[in-house]
Parts: C-alpha cells; structure tokens; sequence
C-alpha cells in the first residue's frame, strides 16, 4: 500500500537556525517527489520532519503538521511512524555486524520476527526487489560492509522495503557513488513507485528531471515553488527557480 | 637529525630499562623470603610477623575478591551512567554531571577513606549489613556478624573509586559510534532501547572493555582508601562482612614495623606478587583488545 503526505505550515529550527519557513505541500501517492535547491535550504531537513527523524538531534524543534493519509504523524509514537516511513541515506549504511541478508530483513527482526524461513524467503524477496539478489545469492553470509558502494545503497534500499513502508524517503542515495551505481539505483526508484510513495532528496538537477514526477525548489528555508518536473524545468514560474536550474547559483 | 633520533631512542630504552630495573630490584630483595619459604609463600594462610610465620594467601585473597567485587558494582553502575549522560540527557546537563562524576576521581584516597571511616563504615553495620545478612545470610557470603570495616566495605570503596574512569572511558567509546549506523538503525522504526543495545553498546564494546580493565588495574593497586576500611586482619573469611586484607594493604601497614629481615623481605615478596598481578591484567587487556579490534 502507498500513502500520500500532507505537509501544512511546517516549520524546524536547530536551535536558534530557522531552517524551514511556512512550508505546505503536498506529495501524491505512487509517484516519486523531488526536492531540489542549493546547500543548506532545508531539504534534507524538510524529509526528516516526515519521519520524526529531524527531533532525534538535540536542540531540533518542529512546529506544524504532516499528514500521513490525513493520520497526523507528530500525534503518532514515532517508532511506528518510522516503520510505515523508511529511508535512505545519503551514503550507504549497512550494519557492519551483520550479514548481507541479515542487513536485508534487520527491521523485521526488530519487529520481532524469529521464524528463520520467514526472514530467508523476505532476505530473497526485497534482494531480488532492488536487483541484487543475482549478484549476491552466494555471499548472503557475508559482512554487508563487504559490497561495493552501490550495492550496498542497494542493500540499503532493500532493508527499507522489507518492513513494507508507505513511503520510502531518500536522502541524495547516488551522492557518494559512481555513475553506473547512480544509474541502477534510478532506474530502480523509478520502478519502485508503483507499489511506494517516493520523495527524494538531490543536488543533482538532472536526477531530479530524469525520474519524478513533480518537483519542489526550496530556497533558504522557504517553498520557492513546486510543480510537476516537466512544466518546473521547462517554464518556471519564480525568477529564483528559473536562476537555479540554469545554473547561475547554487 | 641523527643525533636527535639517538636521543629520542635513549630515552625510550631508559624507560624500558627502567622497568626491568625495578622488577629486578623487587626479585632481588625478595630472594631471602623466596629461598626461606619456596612456593608454600604463596599458598600459606598464616602471616605471624612474631613467629616468622609469612604466607600470602589471605591478601592475594583479599586483592582479587575486593577488586571483583568492586567491578561487579562499578560495571553496571558506571555503563548504565555513561549511556544515561550521552543518549538521554541535553548537552549541558551531560556537560555537568560528567564533571561532578569525574570530580570523585580528583579526591585524594585518604579523604575518601576518611568517609569510608565516617560515613561508610557506620552505614555497613546499619543498615546495610544486617540488611544483606537478613536477606541473603543463608549464603555463607553473607553471613554474620557485622563489623563494619569488612571486604564489602573496601569492594564499596574501590568500586566508588574507579567508576568515574570507567563511566568516563566508556562515555568515549560510545560518542565514537558512527551517527549514520545510529540513524540507520532509528529510521528503521526502532525504540531508543534497541539502538543502545543493538549498535551503540555493540560498537563501543572494545572501548568499555578498555575501561573495565583500566579500573582493574586501579581497583588492585589502591592502597590508601581500602587499609583504612577493610579491617587489616590477615585471614580468609567465609563472609564477606568480614574484616580480610589487600597485598597493597599489608605493604603500607606493615613496611615501617618490620624490624626483622625476613619481614621486610616477605613485604617485599607480596609486592612482586602485586606487581606480577597488575602486569598480568595489563596483558589480558591488550590481548582482548587486540581480538576486538581484529573482529571489526
């Protein structure tokens, strides 16, 4: 099942830092949301109010509300928010003490599943789901530390999908990896979003067209505008966004 | 530069040579006990300075229970505080309460034995001993009487003495876990319980096992604070309420009395035996460490 989020009058400080202004939007149910603009705009932040991760870093605050199919997330125990909403980081972070497959299904062993042919067949299921189980069905013993960089975002991924989330949250996944890398995990984003409501996070404007479906621009903080990608990048309607996506700042 | 790199390695051997120099010393002022005694030195329960009767057993005894012991009580206590100071409580009440634990570390041992005399002592006859030998006195460990100066008291002491190394030591090790493994784990919808035990406890491992080790090794040489609350009384108690005595212990009592020979010797010999102890822990750390670090 995929979920759609309403975000309205959200606001976050570190501290003191204002980091998000009066942002309100809303991302559709199956279809992959990009959120782009220059460092320090609030757009990882801006992911991390979704699954209550942004409150975990002390001296952070949060002030409006999100809605996870109109359940409001921040009246919700946000252990259970985070296993309906995953994500993924910036760089891969495989546990290191645990085996590629015991990485694959470590949220539902969190949930407390034990049975071991249950944790196997879903270890399969999700490594299969992002196009790696062919590429490490005879090392699934193995430290997932022991992957190159883009199968372990990969893996990362499939340890994402396993708890069966909502909506899959990605934090800029290709920043710390190859082309090639880059390129298998995009296609594999946009294959995700038939069954996963999909928001990411880049710094990368090309990533941005190649693959969503609607596009955010945030600016210092503030929603600057947001529209579907092609009409975004095309025709923009805010001087800013035009002045960014052709590259005269950022 | 090479008479700089000439320098430097003297220095490094003289460290070395220091060492050495001091375990020969130690061997060779200890000989005439040695020859007298042999190995029964070591498994002897009587030490009778008048009769010339010199055995060790009672504070090997003592030096290694008080010293368990004392981790028994610290362990806990001082892991439970470093994970409370670094994942539960903001900057600054952290900031502030690890300076008052790391305080305790800074008093002299005499003036924590003096409240051990004061303060300690009277509260192990009441309540705290006839609590323990009221609810657990059917174990021979814990039965009576209770005299106040006892090898509890001195486990109590030497576990308030090394806590702030270990919780400080450990705190470290924690703040080294790597934010995006915390993260992963948080984002996966896992309870703050599971991220301490399932990554931050697991990754700070080595570090924690460090610090245990290090408060051994403090816990065997104390010697102020614990001869002024175990009791000094050679002997090996069945109850742990019991007055015993540490090597370190006996050292410092005895050394300036001695006024035979074979005395100063057999101190002398308990001294080896406490260096040989604390060298000992030193090698076990460094071999678990190395296996932690290997397992990485």
């Amino acid at each position: 099942m995929s979920s759609e989020i309403e975000i309205e009058d959200l606001n976050a400080w570190f501290g003191e830092k204002h980091v998000l202004k009066d942002v309100s939007m809303e991302m559709e149910k199956n279809r992959i949301t990009a959120i782009i603009g220059p460092s320090g705009c609030g757009k990882t932040t801006l992911i991390r109010c979704i699954n209550r991760m942004h409150e975990t870093v002390p001296e952070a605050r949060v002030e409006g509300r999100i809605l996870l199919n109109e359940l409001d997330v921040y009246q919700e125990d946000p252990v259970s928010i985070r296993s309906r909403i995953g994500m993924v980081f910036q760089r891969p972070n495989p546990f290191p003490t645990m085996s590629v497959s015991e990485n694959a299904v470590a949220g539902l062993k969190l949930r407390g599943t034990r049975d071991r042919s249950v944790l196997a067949e879903k270890a399969k299921e999700v490594l299969m789901a992002v196009g790696l189980w062919d590429e490490v069905r005879n090392e699934l013993n193995k430290p997932g530390t022991s992957l190159s960089g883009g199968q372990q975002q990969r893996l990362c991924i499939a340890r994402a999908l396993a708890v069966e989330p909502e909506v899959i949250l990605m934090d800029e996944p290709c920043s710390a990896l190859d082309p090639v890398s880059t390129m298998r995990i995009e296609d594999l984003i946009y294959r995700l979003r038939e069954n996963y409501t999909i928001i990411i996070v880049t710094h990368n404007m090309q990533q941005a067209a190649r693959i969503s479906d609607r596009t955010a621009f945030l600016y210092m903080g503030e929603l600057i505008e947001y529209g579907p990608t092609k009409r975004l990048f095309e025709k923009p309607e805010n001087e800013l966004t035009e002045r960014y996506i052709s590259g005269r700042f950022g | 530069m090479e008479k700089f790199r000439l320098v430097t390695a003297a220095f490094a051997i003289s460290l070395a040579a220091l060492a050495l120099a001091l375990f020969t010393q130690l061997l060779t002022s200890s000989l005439p006990a040695v020859e007298r005694f042999g190995l029964t030195f070591l498994f002897d329960t009587i030490w009778d300075p008048v009769m010339e009767v010199f055995g060790a057993l009672p504070f090997v005894y003592g030096t290694l229970v008080t010293s368990l012991i004392a981790l028994l009580i610290a362990v806990p206590l001082s892991i439970g505080a470093a994970v409370f100071l670094t994942q539960y409580v903001p900057t600054r009440t952290s900031y502030l309460l690890s300076f008052l634990i790391e305080i305790i570390a800074a008093i002299p041992s005499v003036v924590i034995g003096l409240w051990g005399i004061f303060v300690l002592i009277p509260f192990m006859r009441d309540p705290l001993g006839t609590f323990l030998v009221e609810c657990l006195g059917f174990i021979p460990l814990f039965q009576g009487p209770v005299f106040g100066p006892s090898i509890m008291t001195g486990a109590i002491i030497l576990a308030i003495m090394i806590i702030p190394i270990i919780t400080s030591i450990t705190k470290d090790a924690i703040n080294t876990t790597p934010e995006l493994q915390r993260e992963g784990l948080v984002a996966l919808g896992s309870t703050r319980w599971e991220v301490i035990t399932k990554i931050i406890l697991p990754y700070a491992r080595p570090g924690i096992i460090g610090g245990v080790m290090l408060g051994l090794g403090r816990a065997v040489g104390e010697t102020m604070a614990i001869t002024m609350v175990i009791g000094n009384t050679p002997s090996i108690p069945a109850s742990l309420l019991a007055p015993g005595d540490t090597l370190a212990s006996v050292i410092a009592n005895q050394f300036s009395e001695a006024t035979s020979a074979i005395h100063t010797s057999a101190l002398i010999e308990l001294g080896l035996i406490l260096f040989v102890i604390t060298v000992v822990i030193n090698i076990c750390a460094r071999l678990i460490l190395r296996r932690e670090v290997a397992r990485e």
